[in-house]
C-alpha cells in the first residue's frame, strides 16, 4: 500500500492566503510516500512546506510558479503504475478530456495527473485514468466557478488504485472514492 | 590572597566558637540536671559570650547562633520548672540581669521573659515592651539583629492578639502591633547598618551576605499579617504607614526592594487594593537604584490574579480607581527617576497594559491611555536605539493583539500607530509582520475600507520605502517573505457588500501604488484577483438601473483593473501583466463585455510583441493567449478573426520549429468549439493542421541536413492525434484517407535509414495505434468511422 498525495493550483499568495486549516491538520508528515503536484504553488515557501509532508516531491511547472525550472512534464513509476504529471495550461482546449488523453498517450502512462481548471475530475478511458485534483486552496479560476478546495490521495496496491478525493464544502471535509484496476502488469519498459 | 586567608580564618574562628559553646553546654547540662540555678546561669552566660564575637560574617554567625539557640531552648524548659530551681519567675527576671556582659544578659532576659509571659504573672504587653526596649543596648548590627531575631522568635506565639490566651485589656491588638513594629524597625536599621561594619568590605559579597539575612527582618511583616486583630482599619492606619516610613527612611536599596516586595507578598490583595494610594505613594520616594518596575509588576500581577479569581471583586477595582492610581504612580516614578533608562519606563507601561487588559479588558480607553503615555515618553527621548527598549515596545504592541484576537480592536486604538512611529524602520517592519501574522493566525477579516486604511498605515514600513531606508539594503529572502505576507493579507480584506468591497480595493490600490517597482509584482496579483472575484459576484447585475447611480459595476472594476495592471509596466513585468490581462479578458467575456475583452486582448498582444523576448517565455505566453482565445464566445466575427489571425501568425513565428508546429496545431482549436453555438470551421482547422504538418516536415529535413539523421517522429504522431480528434468530432474536411496517409508517413519515417531510434515516440505511436484499434472495436458509429483505417 503506497500513498500518493496529488494536489495543485494552490496559487499562494496570488489568489489564496494559505491552505485551509482543516486540510493542513490532515496532511501530517510521515504518512505519505510521494507527492505529485501539478504546479502553480506559487512560491518557495509552499514548496518547502510540501517537502516537510514528504520529501519525495514531484512538481511540474504552472504558468504562475516563481520557480521557472520545474519541468513541463514528468513521469514516474510507483509500483505497477506509470504516472505522468503536467500542469495542463499547455494542453488546449483547457480541460478537454480528449486532448488530455492524447497527452496521456504521448507520455505513455497509466495515470495522468493534471490541473489548471481547478475542477476535480477522475476520468477513465481505454488507456488509463486522467485525474485532476482541483485546487487545494479553492483558488479563483477563470474556467471554473465556485471552486471548493480539494486534493486527491491515491492508494496504490498492486494492480489496483483507489482514488480518494477530499473536498472542503461549507466548512466540512467530504470524502469520495473511486476504484481503478489495471488489466495487465506493466512490461519492464525500455525507458 | 587576603580573601582566601580570611575564609580560612573564619572557619577557624567559627570552629572555636562552636567548641566554646559545646564546652559550656556540657557544664550547663550538668548544672540543669542537678537543678543548680546559679551554675546554670553561670555557664549559660559563658556560652552566650561566644556570640559576642565580631569576627564572623553574617552567614557564619548564623551557624553559631543556631547552636546557642538550641541550648537556650533547653534552658527555658529548666527556667519554667520553678519546682526544680526554686526561683519565682519574677525573681528570675531580676536575677538574670546581673549577668556581666550585656549580650548574654539580654539573651537570658528574653528567655526568662518567654517564661514570664507564659506564667501570666504580668501582662504580655508589659514584658514585651520591656524586652524590645532593652535590646537597644546592643547596637552592633550583626549581634543586635540576631538578638532581636531571637526575641521575635520567642514572642511569636505570645502576642496579646484578640482571641489569644495572652489577650490583654485596653487596646490589646495595638500593643501587639506596636511591639512587632518596633522590633521590625530596629531590626531593619541594624540590617541596613551591616554594610558599614563587619569583616567583609567588597560590596557585592556584602550584599550577598546581607541578602541571606533578609528573611530575619521580613519575618516580622509575616507575623503582623498573621495577627488576627489586624484588620483593614489597623493595617491602613497603623501598620502600613509605619512600615513604609521605615522603608523610605532607611534609604537602603537592598532593604527597600526586599521590603516592598515583602509587603506585597505577605499582606492580602484586598488590603493592597484599599491602600493603593498609600502604597504607591512610597515608590517615588525610594532610592533611584531600586528596581521599582519589578515590584510594581509584581503588584500589578497579584492584583490581576485577584481580579481573575472572582467576578465579585471587580467592582472593588473600579471603586478604588485602581487603574487611575497605578497609572499616576507610574507616571510619578518615571518623572522622579530621571536617570531611569527608556527600557525601564516602557516595561512599566507593559506591566500596566497587561493589568488593564486583564482587569479592564472592556475598557479600550484605558489601553489607549497607556499607549498614549508611552508615546509621550518616547517623544521626549531620542529615537529608540536600545535593543531591550525596542523589545519592550514590541511587547507593548503585541499584548492587545493577543488579548483581543480580533485586529479590529487594535485598529481602533488611536495611539497604536503613534507608538509604532517611534520604532526604528527595522523594528517597525517586524511589528508590521506581527500584525499580519496575528490576522492570519486568527483568520480575522478586515471588513471596511476605513479599517483597511488604518491597517495599511500601520504596516506602511512594508508597503513602501520610509524616508531613509532603501529596499536594496534588505536581504532578498527577507524582502520576499515580507511582500508575500502583504500579498496574503490582501485576501483577508473582504466585505459582502459590493460597494464596500470596491472601496476596500481602491484603498489597497492607493497604498500599494506607492510601493515602487520592487513591490508591485508581489502586491498587484492578489489585488487583481480580489477584484476579479468581485466582478464575478456582480455578474449579471451590470445594471444601468434606471436612475440609480451604482458605483460598483463590472465595467468600473475593469477600468480599475486596467490601471492596476498597467502599473506593472514600470517594473517592468510583462509576462505577469500578460497573464493578468488574459484573466481579465476572460472575466470580461463572461460579463459579455466584448469591447472590454477585446481591449484586454490588445494589451496582452502588445506586451507579447514588444516585451516578451525570451523564446521559452514566448511559447508559454502564446499558448496562454491561444487557450484563452479558444474560450471566448463574446466576440463578433470581425474581432475574433483579427485576434485568431494574430495568434496563428505569432505561432508560426516562434523560434524553434517544434514549438511553431505545436502552437500552430493548437490554433486549430480556435476554429472549432464544441458548444452548440460554437464555431465549427472545418476548413480552417484543416489549414492549421496542414500548416503544422509542413512545419514538421521542414523540421525533419532540417535535422537531416544539419545532423545527418532524422529528428524524432513525435511531432508527426502529435499531429496524427489531432487529426483523429477532429475526425471524431465530425469535421468533414478530415478524411480517413488523410489519416491513413499520416500513419504511413510515420511508419516510413520510423523505418528509414536515417531514423534515430526514439523509444518515447515509438511508445506514443504504439499507444495511438492501440487507441485506433480500440475505437474500431467499439462498433456503432465510431467503429464505422474507423472502419476504413488500416494499421
Amino acid at each position: 500500500m503506497v500513498l500518493v498525495l496529488a494536489l495543485g493550483d494552490l496559487h499562494i499568495p496570488h489568489r489564496a492566503p494559505d491552505l485551509p486549516t482543516k486540510f493542513k491538520s490532515m496532511l501530517v508528515p510521515g504518512k505519505i510516500q510521494h507527492i505529485i503536484c501539478t504546479g502553480n504553488l506559487c512560491i518557495k515557501e509552499v514548496h518547502d512546506y510540501l517537502k516537510t509532508i514528504c520529501p519525495d516531491l514531484h512538481i511540474t511547472r504552472g504558468e504562475y510558479d516563481e520557480e521557472t525550472r520545474y519541468p513541463e512534464t514528468k513521469t514516474l513509476t510507483i509500483g505497477q503504475f506509470k504516472l505522468g504529471i503536467c500542469h495542463g495550461h499547455q494542453v488546449i482546449p483547457w480541460g478537454d478530456l480528449d486532448s488530455l488523453a492524447m497527452l496521456q498517450r504521448q507520455l505513455d502512462v497509466d495515470i495522468l495527473v493534471t490541473g489548471h481548471t481547478h475542477q476535480f475530475t477522475a476520468y477513465k478511458h481505454e488507456a488509463g485514468v486522467v485525474i485532476n485534483p482541483g485546487s487545494a486552496t479553492g483558488a479563483y479560476s477563470s474556467i471554473t466557478y465556485d471552486v471548493n478546495p480539494s486534493f486527491v490521495l491515491m492508494d496504490i496496491d498492486g494492480l489496483r488504485v483507489v482514488v480518494y478525493v477530499y473536498e472542503l464544502i461549507d466548512g466540512e471535509v467530504k470524502v469520495d472514492k473511486i476504484d481503478f484496476k489495471k488489466t495487465t502488469a506493466s512490461a519492464n519498459s525500455a525507458h | 590572597m587576603m580573601i582566601a586567608d580570611g575564609i580560612e580564618d573564619e572557619e577557624k574562628w567559627l570552629a572555636e566558637g562552636i567548641a566554646g559553646i559545646q564546652h559550656n553546654a556540657f557544664y550547663l547540662h550538668r548544672a540543669v540536671e542537678s537543678n543548680n540555678l546559679r551554675e546554670a546561669l553561670k555557664y549559660s552566660a559563658q556560652l552566650l559570650s561566644e556570640l559576642r564575637t565580631s569576627r564572623l560574617s553574617p552567614h557564619k554567625y548564623y551557624e553559631l547562633y543556631m547552636r546557642a539557640f538550641d541550648e537556650l531552648r533547653r534552658l527555658e524548659m529548666f527556667f519554667k520548672d520553678e519546682d526544680r530551681h526554686g526561683c519565682s519567675v519574677v525573681d528570675l527576671y531580676e536575677l538574670v540581669q546581673h549577668a556581666g556582659n550585656v549580650l548574654p544578659r539580654l539573651y537570658l532576659l528574653c528567655t526568662v521573659g518567654s517564661v514570664y509571659i507564659k506564667s501570666k504573672e504580668a501582662p504580655a504587653k508589659d514584658v514585651l515592651k520591656d524586652l524590645v526596649e532593652m535590646c537597644r543596648s546592643v547596637q552592633h548590627p550583626i549581634r543586635g539583629l540576631f538578638l532581636r531575631s531571637y526575641l521575635a522568635q520567642i514572642s511569636r506565639d505570645k502576642l496579646p492578639d484578640i482571641g489569644s490566651e495572652y489577650e490583654g485589656d485596653g487596646d490589646t491588638v495595638m500593643d501587639a502591633v506596636d511591639f512587632v513594629l518596633q522590633n521590625f524597625t530596629e531590626m531593619n536599621k541594624l540590617w541596613v547598618r551591616m554594610q558599614h561594619q563587619g569583616p567583609i568590605r567588597v560590596k557585592e559579597k556584602l550584599d550577598k551576605e546581607r541578602s541571606k539575612l533578609r528573611d530575619l527582618v521580613g519575618k516580622n511583616l509575616h507575623v503582623l499579617s498573621q495577627v488576627e486583630g489586624v484588620d483593614l482599619e489597623i493595617y491602613k492606619d497603623t501598620v502600613l504607614p509605619r512600615v513604609l516610613e521605615q522603608v523610605v527612611n532607611c534609604k537602603d536599596e537592598l532593604a527597600q526592594y526586599y521590603l516592598m516586595d515583602c509587603i506585597i507578598q505577605v499582606f492580602p490583595d484586598e488590603y493592597h487594593l484599599q491602600t493603593l494610594e498609600t502604597l504607591l505613594g512610597a515608590f517615588p520616594q525610594l532610592q533611584p537604584a531600586v528596581d521599582i518596575k519589578t515590584v510594581l509588576s509584581q503588584l500589578m500581577d497579584r492584583l490581576s490574579n485577584y481580579a481573575a479569581s472572582s467576578a465579585e471583586v471587580l467592582p472593588e477595582f473600579l471603586q478604588v480607581e485602581a487603574f487611575a492610581k497605578l497609572s499616576n504612580a507610574i507616571g510619578k516614578v518615571i518623572e522622579a527617576q530621571v536617570e531611569m533608562p527608556v527600557v525601564g519606563a516602557i516595561s512599566l507601561y507593559v506591566s500596566l497594559l497587561t493589568f488593564a487588559l486583564r482587569v479592564h479588558s472592556d475598557r479600550l480607553d484605558y489601553v489607549d491611555q497607556v499607549l498614549g503615555a508611552c508615546v509621550k515618553k518616547l517623544s521626549g527621548s531620542p529615537k529608540l536605539e536600545d535593543n531591550k527598549a525596542t523589545k519592550q515596545v514590541v511587547a507593548l504592541l503585541t499584548a492587545p493583539l493577543e488579548k483581543y484576537n480580533d485586529i479590529d480592536t487594535a485598529l481602533t486604538l488611536s495611539n497604536y500607530p503613534r507608538v509604532m512611529d517611534h520604532l526604528d524602520a527595522g523594528t517597525n517592519k517586524i511589528m508590521a509582520m506581527v500584525l499580519i501574522q496575528s490576522i492570519m493566525k486568527y483568520n480575522t477579516c478586515v471588513s471596511t475600507a476605513e479599517k483597511v486604511d488604518v491597517l495599511f498605515e500601520l504596516i506602511k514600513g512594508l508597503i513602501k520605502d520610509i524616508d531613509g531606508t532603501l529596499a536594496d539594503e534588505l536581504d532578498e529572502e527577507d524582502f520576499k517573505e515580507e511582500q508575500n505576507s502583504v500579498a496574503r493579507l490582501v485576501h483577508m480584506l473582504y466585505n459582502d457588500d459590493p460597494e464596500e468591497m470596491l472601496q476596500i480595493i481602491c484603498t489597497v490600490r492607493k497604498h500599494i501604488m506607492a510601493g515602487g517597482p520592487k513591490r508591485l509584482p508581489f502586491t498587484v496579483p492578489p489585488l487583481v484577483f480580489s477584484a476579479l472575484k468581485l466582478v464575478r459576484r456582480l455578474q449579471g447585475l451590470d445594471g444601468e438601473v434606471a436612475g440609480e447611480e451604482v458605483p460598483a459595476t463590472p465595467r468600473k472594476i475593469f477600468q480599475l483593473l486596467n490601471q492596476i495592471i498597467e502599473a506593472l509596466s514600470n517594473v517592468p513585468s510583462p509576462e505577469l501583466a500578460l497573464r493578468l490581462y488574459l484573466q481579465c479578458a476572460e472575466a470580461a467575456n463572461d460579463c459579455d463585455l466584448e469591447p472590454v475583452a477585446y481591449e484586454f486582448f490588445t494589451q496582452a498582444f502588445v506586451l507579447y510583441e514588444e516585451e516578451v523576448a525570451d523564446s521559452k517565455a514566448q511559447v508559454t505566453s502564446i499558448h496562454l493567449i491561444i487557450g484563452t482565445l479558444q474560450r471566448m464566445n463574446a466576440f463578433g466575427v470581425e474581432n475574433r478573426d483579427t485576434l485568431t489571425h494574430k495568434a496563428t501568425g505569432y505561432s508560426a513565428k516562434l523560434l524553434k520549429k517544434p514549438d511553431q508546429c505545436r502552437a500552430v496545431y493548437a490554433c486549430s482549436h480556435l476554429f472549432w468549439v464544441d458548444d452548440q453555438d460554437g464555431i465549427k470551421d472545418g476548413e480552417r482547422v484543416l489549414l492549421c493542421l496542414k500548416r503544422s504538418l509542413r512545419i514538421a516536415n521542414a523540421a525533419q529535413q532540417m535535422a537531416n541536413v544539419t545532423r545527418g539523421t532524422g529528428g524524432p517522429v513525435t511531432l508527426f504522431v502529435e499531429i496524427l492525434n489531432k487529426y483523429l480528434y477532429f475526425f471524431e468530432k465530425g469535421n468533414p474536411q478530415i478524411t480517413s484517407a488523410a489519416i491513413q496517409g499520416l500513419i504511413e508517413l510515420i511508419k516510413t519515417e520510423m523505418q528509414s535509414d536515417t531514423a534515430t531510434p526514439d523509444p518515447a515516440s515509438d511508445a506514443f505511436f504504439a499507444c495511438t495505434l492501440r487507441y485506433i484499434e480500440f475505437q474500431k472495436q467499439k462498433g456503432g458509429a465510431m467503429g464505422e468511422k474507423y472502419d476504413s483505417i488500416r494499421i
